[in-house]
């Protein structure tokens, strides 16, 4: 298990007077002080992992939110930013001694601005409702996370989410121009806007994807995209997993980037198929959906193209949607495999390592054994065009160290997805579920790097500290210029 | 001045370490393509890196590639061409814009995030960037991202990297996303609109599910300049929309795009081709002669209101559109620009569209005088220096590069 920075005593003997403070900045129900209370936010997805906040801060304007940092960066107070709270790597954790300041209540659409394909939305709008405001102007927004009814637009910057759909349309971090943000510190910044690129360095980039680390969004601005004008899919049977890989590497060879490519193993195909009947062929060991998506010329052109890669790859059966109800069925299936694996286990776990495709075949056997080794099973989902696996590992809770067995196959997964070439995480971010593992891809230098940008952006770490790192930032050491002339030779190089 | 020409990474970084501890700033060069963008080096050295050149690993089933930072442009592209694929954010060739003879390498249009006419569609450098190694301000060699194209394992540096214009580390190697190169192009050309006309038809066109891959506007004089014909024929300004993919999938989108907006000319693929580069290239499309020449990004809708207030500052301007209006290409003359290139001016007209502007080619104590970027101010500025700091804190990364002090 984790463990999180040591609780400031100092912080903790002052509760009532921050509570007090607080309730001064954001008045009546927005300061959430009573436990039992504060309880509903004692977790995110990662439900493994709860701990009690000191107090809950439910800010409604900007102001406020200022007001809120202020005061914490000049009591030395830590803050955890969340936004639904459906994190699967528990980015959103609380502190014991920090403020859990939630952005819910952020949750108007600004302005829907056509002509330039963007909307501008405050953090609290759910990714999903982006799409409900333009979707009657032929619009929509295009990462897809699987929690899109509820994840907001937010949490999306601050994990960099993706989806089903990101290798042709991108992760949030290329669907998101602009942001407005508050520092530590208290500075109200804003990056990007509306038009193409900025000045100075894209503080913009790395702003998405810093687990709430850098600083806390009060403002996005997204590209939105006109919707495809049709879609269908088709769902192709494999006699093993290496063979639908070798038919997805066939795919994109050919110049094809369907909408979405996904493999689904044999356990996940049967607990799918048992749960919502989307007609997955029983006999095979992998099943690869495609979707292309496009004006009907180009969709019904590809999908020729794919059932004919597909049937010289040696797929067992091959079937393609032929209304727009049965394309949903095919989804269906993939998309009810996490609930549909929860019907088969008490409790599962779900890994997010992203390999190099080609690797499919010689991780799955290791994953295999690691299952024999650990006595648990799992069941494998895969967004096969990025090469991002989601294996669930099922065990049960109640069943004295399962728990800590699941956590040691999954560590051992993500271990095996660097060892291949690839990396931790693909789309759920580092939080504090793989922190403990970022000197598997990482080297001290490269970990020391990173968190200078984060003392840049907050020296005195209070902002989501204990997430993505596996030790504490120490700014002052970090700066520090080692001078270290006299010890150099002068580099011995060519030059003219 | 001494040049270093290391030949591998870590004697790179042996230089970089000593001109920290020294205090001796140095210039990032490697084809020295785009030595010219950007503010005038400072710096008493170079630190020169054709020699990590070289492909390390192109595997096209899985869209990745990884090189050298120094590895040329052209032996990226025909590798990509060989095998059907192709950088999708379409990088242009600046080398008659800047006027040098450079080779442009792989790591000069990172960092510089550079980006062609597909920018409007598929984003530009920066969102294909997906790991690299380099050597910090220390001098010690470290590494973001990683080779698959999916990944958020840490901070996004590879964002910060790109366009930062060496001043942050030196790129050693890199790692991009490739994509397939589309099967075949055809460009819809509408004639004689005006400007304000023009821009909202390609937003509008934009708008709609056919994927115009790009879309620009050049009026009268910038068209009577193209190297195209059906593009030099017409009468006046012309409008151009490229459709890119399979092709029954572009023959369908041409007819939907042509009901639309109306019938044109349509150039084939290899005259699509022709044009779009001769866009991304923009020297040939503006006047020759002593001009400054600025890189505007506003928000699209204002780009006619935008030109609107430069003609009236400017007699001598002359402008294209690329980025459905999201980017204009303003050449002033020399004279009339002023000492400034025209910075003071061409910023005023900008300020109520939003957005920012470059000026591209100027001489050295033009572009020494003038801020060559969209000035940045208050907390902003503040947290930019700090981000510098803490990546090169002695400040011998192409000091001055950017901003006084970045």
């Amino acid at each position: 298990m984790i463990t999180m920075p040591p609780s400031d005593q100092a912080v903790l003997a002052r509760r009532a007077e921050i509570v007090a403070a607080l309730r001064r900045i954001v008045p009546g129900e927005g300061v959430i002080d009573a436990e039992h209370e504060r309880r509903a936010f004692e977790c995110d997805g990662l439900t493994a992992y709860r701990q009690l906040p000191m107090v809950v801060v439910l800010p409604e304007t900007t102001a406020q939110v200022v007001e809120v940092l202020r005061h914490c960066s000049a009591n030395n107070v830590k803050v955890v930013p969340r936004g639904a709270g459906t994190s699967l790597s528990g980015g959103a954790l609380p502190l014991e001694d920090g403020v859990l300041l939630g952005l819910g209540k952020f949750n108007r659409i600004l302005e829907i601005d056509i002509a330039n394909r963007c909307v501008v939305v405050q953090p609290g709008v759910t990714n999903l409702g982006i799409t409900h405001a333009v979707q009657a102007h032929g619009l929509y927004y295009a990462p897809d996370p699987s929690s899109q009814i509820a994840c907001t637009i937010g949490g999306n910057v601050a994990e960099n989410s993706g989806g089903v759909h990101c290798l042709k349309y991108g992760l949030t971090t290329n669907n998101v121009i602009g942001i407005e943000m508050v520092t530590m510190d208290g500075e109200l910044v804003r990056l990007g806007g509306k038009h193409f690129d900025a000045s100075g360095y894209d503080l913009l980039g790395v702003m998405v994807g810093s687990e709430g680390m850098l600083g806390v969004v009060t403002e996005v601005t997204v590209r939105v995209l006109p919707t495809p004008p049709g879609a269908r899919a088709l769902i192709i049977g494999f006699p093993s997993v290496e063979g639908a890989g070798d038919c997805v590497a066939a795919v994109i060879g050919d110049g094809i980037i369907p909408g979405g490519m996904e493999i689904m193993d044999r356990l996940a195909i049967e607990a799918a198929e048992a749960f919502v009947h989307a007609g997955y062929p029983l006999d095979a060991e992998a099943l690869l959906i495609v979707e292309l998506d496009g004006c009907e010329a180009e969709v019904d052109h590809l999908i020729a193209a794919v059932e004919a890669i597909a049937a010289r790859h040696g797929a067992t059966s091959c079937r393609s949607s032929q209304s727009e109800e049965e394309r949903l069925l095919f989804w269906a299936g993939r998309k009810a495999a996490f609930p549909a694996v929860g019907r088969i286990s008490p409790d599962y776990y779900c890994m997010d390592g992203t390999i190099p495709r080609k690797r499919i075949g010689d991780v799955l056997l290791r994953m295999k054994q690691m299952e024999a080794r650990y006595g648990l099973r799992a069941a494998n989902v895969f967004h096969a065009g990025d090469g991002n696996l989601h294996p669930l590992i099922l065990y049960d809770a109640n069943k004295p160290g399962e728990l800590e067995r699941a956590e040691a196959f999954g560590s051992d997964i993500l271990r095996l997805c660097v060892e291949v070439g690839g990396v931790l995480t693909g789309e759920h971010g580092v939080g504090v579920e793989k922190r403990d593992l970022m000197d598997t891809m990482f080297n001290e230098i490269d970990l020391n790097q990173q968190q200078r940008l984060k003392c840049a952006f907050d020296e005195k770490s209070l902002l989501n500290p204990g997430k993505v790192f596996p030790q504490l930032c120490r700014c002052a050491e970090l700066g520090r210029v080692h001078v270290r002339a006299g010890q150099l030779r002068f580099p011995d190089l060519p030059r003219f | 001045m001494t040049v270093f020409q290391p030949s591998d990474a870590a004697e790179a970084a042996e230089v970089v370490a000593w001109a920290a501890a020294e205090g001796q700033p140095l210039e990032i060069v490697a084809g020295g393509s785009k030595r010219g963008l950007g503010r005038p080096p400072r710096a008493d050295h170079q630190l020169d890196l054709s020699r990590l050149a070289g492909i390390v690993d192109y595997d096209p089933a899985e869209l990745i590639l990884t090189a050298r930072a120094a590895t040329p442009m052209a032996e990226i592209e025909a590798e990509l061409k060989a095998k059907r694929q192709m950088l999708a954010f379409e990088p242009p060739d600046w080398r008659g814009l800047m006027g040098g003879d450079g080779e442009p390498t792989l790591g000069g249009v990172l960092a510089c995030n550079l980006a062609g006419p597909r920018r409007v569609r598929a984003g530009a450098a920066r969102d294909y960037f997906l790991g690299f190694s380099a050597i910090n301000g220390w001098g010690e060699v470290w590494k973001a991202g990683g080779k698959v194209v999916k990944n958020v394992t840490g901070y996004d540096m590879c964002k910060l990297q790109a366009g930062a214009y060496g001043t942050l580390s030196v790129l050693t190697e890199v790692t991009l996303k490739v994509m397939p190169r589309p099967e075949t192009a055809c460009t819809i050309l509408l004639q004689s609109m005006a400007d304000e006309i023009a821009i909202p038809e390609l937003l509008r066109a934009l708008n709609t599910p056919y994927e115009v891959s790009a879309a620009a506007h050049l009026p009268a004089p910038a068209a009577r300049r193209s190297a195209v014909e059906g593009v030099a024929q017409g009468l006046g300004a012309v409008t151009a929309l490229r459709l890119e993919g399979p092709a029954p999938s572009v023959a369908f989108r041409a007819k939907a795009i042509e009901s639309l907006l109306g019938h044109g000319l349509r150039l084939d693929a290899a005259e699509t081709e022709r044009l779009w580069a001769e866009i991304g290239r923009v020297r040939p499309l503006l006047p020759s002669g002593a001009r400054r020449l600025w890189r505007l990004c506003p928000t699209p809708t204002s780009a006619p209101v935008v030109s609107n207030a430069l003609r009236a500052q400017f007699a001598s301007a002359e402008a294209f559109y690329d980025w459905g209006g999201g980017l204009i290409w303003l050449s002033l003359e020399a004279d009339e620009a002023g000492p400034d290139g025209g910075a003071s001016r061409v910023r005023a007209a900008m300020r109520e569209a939003g957005g920012h502007s470059t000026l591209v080619v100027a001489p050295d104590d033009v572009r020494a005088r003038a801020a060559v970027f969209e000035p940045l101010e208050g907390a902003l500025a503040a947290l930019m220096k700090r981000v510098k700091n803490g990546f090169d804190p002695r400040g011998v990364l192409n000091p001055g590069r950017m901003h006084e002090g970045q």
